[in-house]
């Protein structure tokens, strides 16, 4: 079997303030593989990948990319990478082209190589008109492409997201998906990416990883992991209001608004025994959706779960 | 990475700096010209022709290899101070953490990036010192490379004051209230043989003074300390700084978390 494009062992960074940011997590990533790293806010997402690319000093643990140690050979290791952190970090005085060039520059392109490399990454992200222009100049969505771009110019098997599509609207966020979709299947780039948006993750990855309080509570393929979802709630629209909340033996059904109801349908419920009851008491149903994305539910009863055992360990710590 | 790809990779972070300064040249190249030449007409003209001679030479003379070391001094010190601490302040020394260059190019491309500051703000005072008198090389050869070697050792000092800075005011301490006065008080304007000899002893502890005169011997061919040994003084620092410098950035002192 190839050796994984991310193989993580025992990873733990402790801060200087003493705050156990990751607490010796493991974690392997296949090459090809579209992977999400999922958590809450300062669950330790960034640090992991601040760690494989060597902006955050780990405090112990293995990290390989490729197979290359990184303790070993670094610099050989970073070859593999492209790195897309989650905040702009180029200089928003530079010309665009010179941000591109300059990193190509640092992995030892010559300007010959470079130039067709970076004319093809502006023209598919959409920047190539802008290649002239001071980089502070360009919006929000435009300044992430260009970091993308620049992640992308040396031909990285690896890419690592960190919450790329942040603040971007939703048009450009699904021309950003399709992109990393196609670099993904037609180049073969190993992604791994962090994001909020669970729609996103459901969308775009194969695997997926959730991390809380530096602690990985889940690993485990996108589908196997909805195909535990064990209850999902719509939203039914009403082609006129109702006083109260229909009784439907067996289902529970909540009124939200006068003509908005909410449903929560359990593994093996069928959808259509609630549609006929409906029918029966004279509601009809104009329209039909999702409460929430479905790996948000689970997401959010997997992360309080976890919050619940930690508070469990911290009681009995404390009675001990 | 191999030798072509880290020279590839040098020449890149220099070609950058290089870029950075000339870009904002008005902030940058302009001012030292100007200053200069206030200092020019004002100490070198108007006061220095009633002053008369300083060991041997109009006053004139004798302050030009100083205030020319003087733009040295300082240019490459807060170029490399102000460019490096930017790129820790807008993140982008991320762009270089992340890639395969060695941590001693990084620091070889900021300080060769303040040498060509702090050498062509030099080359420009040399140039505007030349409406004002007739400059003599006696050594040519030493002059080049003992500020060179000053600038090197000045690059180096303002990267390390960049790893500590935390904000903006901290890359200006060290230049306010060390470089300047140690420049001030290091025989620039004249010469310590003119002091007391407590005040001499004193002033020996000052290494810009050796600079200053062995830049001032390789255009007069006086000095007031030994050429040899001061030389030696100045490469001892610069492998020492180094050290201290690359060392820091292997640790990722103020740079990584």
């Amino acid at each position: 079997m190839a050796e994984p494009a991310l193989s993580i062992r025992g990873l733990t960074k402790v801060y200087g303030n003493g705050f156990h940011a990751l607490k010796g997590i493991d974690l392997d990533v296949q090459q090809g593989d579209f992977f999400a790293l999922l958590g809450p806010n300062g669950a330790g997402k960034s640090t992991t990948l601040g760690a494989v690319c060597s902006l955050v000093q780990k405090s112990a643990g293995k990290v390989s990319i490729f197979g290359i140690d990184t303790d070993k050979d670094f610099a050989k290791a970073k070859y593999q990478l492209g790195v897309v952190p989650q905040e702009f970090n180029f200089n928003q005085f530079e010309k665009v082209i010179d941000i591109v060039l300059a990193q190509a520059g640092y992995y030892g392109m010559t300007r010959k190589e470079a130039l067709p490399r970076a004319k093809q990454l502006l023209n598919d992200l959409g920047l190539w008109d802008k290649r002239n222009g001071s980089a502070r100049m360009l919006s929000g969505g435009m300044k992430r492409r260009l970091m993308i771009a620049r992640a992308l110019m040396h031909r990285p098997k690896l890419l690592i997201l960190d919450e790329p599509t942040a603040g971007v609207d939703i048009e450009l966020r699904r021309s950003m998906w399709e992109y990393m979709r196609r670099i993904n299947r037609d180049e073969g780039t190993t992604i791994i990416l962090t994001t909020h948006y669970l729609e996103e993750a459901e969308s775009l990855c194969r695997n997926i990883a959730i991390i809380n309080h530096g602690e990985i509570v889940r690993n485990t393929s996108v589908r196997k992991l909805l195909a535990e979802l064990n209850t999902e709630t719509f939203l039914l629209d009403l082609a006129a209001p109702v006083k109260q909340a229909p009784i439907i033996e067996g289902f529970e059904v909540q009124q939200i608004e006068p003509s908005q109801l909410a449903l929560v349908i359990h593994r093996g419920q069928q959808l259509n025994d609630v549609f006929s009851a409906l029918s029966e008491q004279g509601i009809t149903v104009v329209s039909m959706r999702n409460r929430a994305n479905r790996l948000e539910e689970m997401f959010v009863s997997m992360v309080e779960s976890s919050q619940q055992a930690i508070d469990q360990r911290e009681q009995q710590e404390a009675r001990a | 990475m191999n030798a072509t790809q880290t020279l590839i990779a040098l020449w890149t972070l220099v070609l950058k700096e290089i870029k950075r300064f000339t870009r904002i040249w008005p902030q940058t190249l302009l001012p030292p010209s100007i200053t200069m030449a206030m200092y020019f007409i004002i100490f070198g003209n108007l006061i220095g022709s009633r002053i008369g001679e300083m060991d041997g030479f109009s006053y004139m003379d004798f302050i030009v290899p100083g205030l020319i070391m003087m733009s040295v001094i300082t240019n490459s010190y807060s170029n490399v101070a102000s460019s490096f601490f930017s790129n820790k302040f807008q993140r982008s020394i991320e762009e270089m953490m992340v890639s395969p260059m060695p941590n001693w190019v990084i620091l070889s491309g900021f300080v060769l990036g303040g040498m060509a500051r702090g050498l062509g703000v030099g080359l420009i005072v040399t140039l505007v010192s030349l409406f004002f008198t007739r400059l003599t090389v006696e050594h040519s050869l030493l002059t080049v490379l003992v500020v060179v070697l000053t600038s090197a050792l000045f690059s180096i000092g303002g990267f390390i004051n960049a790893l500590f800075a935390n904000k903006f005011d901290d890359i200006s301490i060290v230049p306010t209230f060390i470089l300047t006065p140690l420049t001030y008080l290091g025989g620039v304007f004249y010469s310590i043989s003119m002091l007391p000899d407590f005040w001499q002893g004193v002033s020996m502890l000052n290494p810009i003074l050796y600079m200053v005169n062995v830049f001032r011997y390789g255009f007069l061919g006086v000095s007031d300390i030994p050429v040899g040994w001061a030389l030696a003084a100045i490469v001892a620092f610069i492998f020492a700084l180094f050290m201290v410098a690359l060392t820091m950035l292997e640790r990722g002192k103020g740079i990584r978390s």
